[in-house]
């Protein structure tokens, strides 16, 4: 019995290997509006290289018409939300009377800034989202309210943040002080939560490319956010995906802008340092 | 009416009367990830059990593992292997340890445990992302381990 016991967990593990092999992601390019080649996959940076060897983009993983959809900004229903959000940025709000473009210049000129973040802040001595990084812009410089963090205004501008660094590699540093940052987002990365005792790895790095009910793993990169989702017909915020995707371990998650999910948000993005900047991706 | 009543009454009293025999989840024993003893001594229903692997809001067994005789199921997952022939492959007290809490037949295997109700982290209520209440229970009741045991012993190559 414990030899066929054996012989059977080396069958399982065969075939576990051989459907990772067979269950590729597609072999397809991203070009944006006939003029932007985007990196969808590449080899992984040096930390995550013990557990793969090439990072991917969620785009590969998705069908031929959810992914048709984001290589011409017309199509793209999330450059509706970048156009809204250009609006904002050119609008003076707040008791100094300014807007984003009287500090930043023009949205474009901000191509540098979506690729680094999360990102250590000196002052605030803690690691900064790009969320985090516009309500300190809207409170301490502008003098106006901050955005609900995972709220339509805030997904909208860094849709905007996204769409102008798209092409370049995402490039966060999770070394100096970010370090310990890093290290508890890894370590949430790998802890199996909730009453199914999954972690985000049991899915996204043991599993990648296999069907979880109807629905194709993909590396759950967060290079793509935010996300239009077809699903729910508008703009997702890399914390509410975190969330979805922790609720459906049937855990009780963590909130929007907690310090552990900047910390996941680190570490997830540090996953995908060489992949373009996507955003606003369109996913299912 | 009366009679639906009376009928009625009598399930809930076996129930009350199975459970008071039924094996808690804490309380299953295992030997090399097996389960000799049946947890409520009651037959498991194979119709029923069909049910349970193949509906989302149940087992949901087929959301990682492809069972060929639920073909009328959409979209089965290949996350596990085939359950196809498991009643050839396993013995009904390995395949009820192996519902019951997987991880230890198989170390640290990705397959939720179904009948555990203690030593999870950040532990939820259902899929609402809120915190477990005392309402917190096994993924199955052990009928429907049993159910979903009997089942898996009639799938034969
Ligand atoms: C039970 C399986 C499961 C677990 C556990 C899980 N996810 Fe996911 N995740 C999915 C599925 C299914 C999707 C949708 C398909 C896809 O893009 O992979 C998804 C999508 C994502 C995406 C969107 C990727 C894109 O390109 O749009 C991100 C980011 C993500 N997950 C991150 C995480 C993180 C971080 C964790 C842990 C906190 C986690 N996931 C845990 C199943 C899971
Ligand atoms: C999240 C994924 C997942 C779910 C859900 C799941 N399983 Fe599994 N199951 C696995 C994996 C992976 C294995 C392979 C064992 C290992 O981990 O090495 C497995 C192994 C098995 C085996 C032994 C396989 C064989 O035939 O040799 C049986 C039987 C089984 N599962 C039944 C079930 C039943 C019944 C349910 C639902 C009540 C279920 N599984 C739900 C992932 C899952």
């Amino acid at each position: 019995m414990t030899n066929l016991k054996g012989a059977l967990s080396a069958l399982i593990i065969a075939g576990t290997m051989a459907s990772v092999a067979v269950a590729d992601p597609v072999d397809d390019t991203l070009i944006i509006n006939g003029e932007t080649t985007l990196v969808t996959r590449t080899k992984a940076p040096a930390h995550v290289s013990d557990a793969l060897d090439e990072v991917m983009s969620g785009w590969l993983f998705r069908g031929t018409e959810t992914r048709a959809m984001q290589t011409d900004d017309f199509d793209n229903p999330g450059m509706i939300f970048v156009e809204q959000a250009e609006d904002v940025w050119n609008t003076a709000d707040g008791s100094e009377g300014k807007s984003c473009a009287d500090c930043h210049g023009a949205s474009s000129d901000m191509s540098e800034v979506r690729p680094t973040f999360p990102k250590w802040n000196d002052a605030a001595e803690e690691v900064f989202t790009l969320e985090m990084q516009v309500n300190d812009c809207r409170e301490n410089r502008m003098g106006a309210e901050k955005w609900k963090y995972n709220g339509g205004e805030m997904v909208n501008m860094t849709a905007l943040l996204a769409s102008v660094s798209r092409g370049n590699p995402v490039n966060v540093a999770i070394d100096g002080p970010a370090q310990a940052a890093w290290e508890q987002g890894k370590e949430l990365y790998y802890t199996r939560t909730g009453q199914l005792e999954l972690s985000c790895a049991n899915c996204h790095e043991d599993s990648y490319g296999l069907m979880i009910r109807a629905d194709h793993l993909s590396q759950g990169q967060i290079n793509g956010f935010p996300t239009y989702r077809l699903k729910n017909t508008k703009l997702n915020s890399i914390h509410d995906r975190f969330k979805g995707c922790i609720r459906d371990t049937r855990a009780e998650t963590y909130s929007p802008g907690s310090p552990e999910f900047v910390a996941l948000e680190l570490y997830v993005a540090s996953r995908g340092n060489g992949l373009s900047v996507e955003g606003p991706s369109v996913r299912n | 009416m009366r009679i639906s009543i009376l009928t009625t009454i009598a399930a809930a009293v076996s129930a009350t009367a199975l459970g008071a025999a039924e094996i808690a989840p804490t309380a299953v024993s295992f030997e090399d990830g097996a389960v000799s003893q049946s947890l409520t001594g009651v037959a498991g229903d194979p119709a029923n059990g069909s049910e349970i692997v193949g509906d989302k809001g149940q087992g949901n067994c087929v959301a990682c593992h492809q069972v060929s005789d639920l073909a009328d199921v959409p979209f089965q997952g290949e996350i596990g292997p085939a359950l196809d022939g498991a009643g050839d492959r396993w013995s009904e007290a390995e395949l009820r340890g192996i519902v019951a809490n997987a991880k230890i037949m198989f170390e640290d295997s990705m397959m939720p445990s179904f009948y555990k109700t203690e030593g999870f982290i950040r532990p939820g209520n259902a899929y609402t992302g809120k915190a477990a209440d005392d309402t917190f229970g096994p993924l199955l009741s052990a009928q429907q381990i049993e159910d979903v045991v009997a089942y898996l012993s009639t799938l034969k190559e």
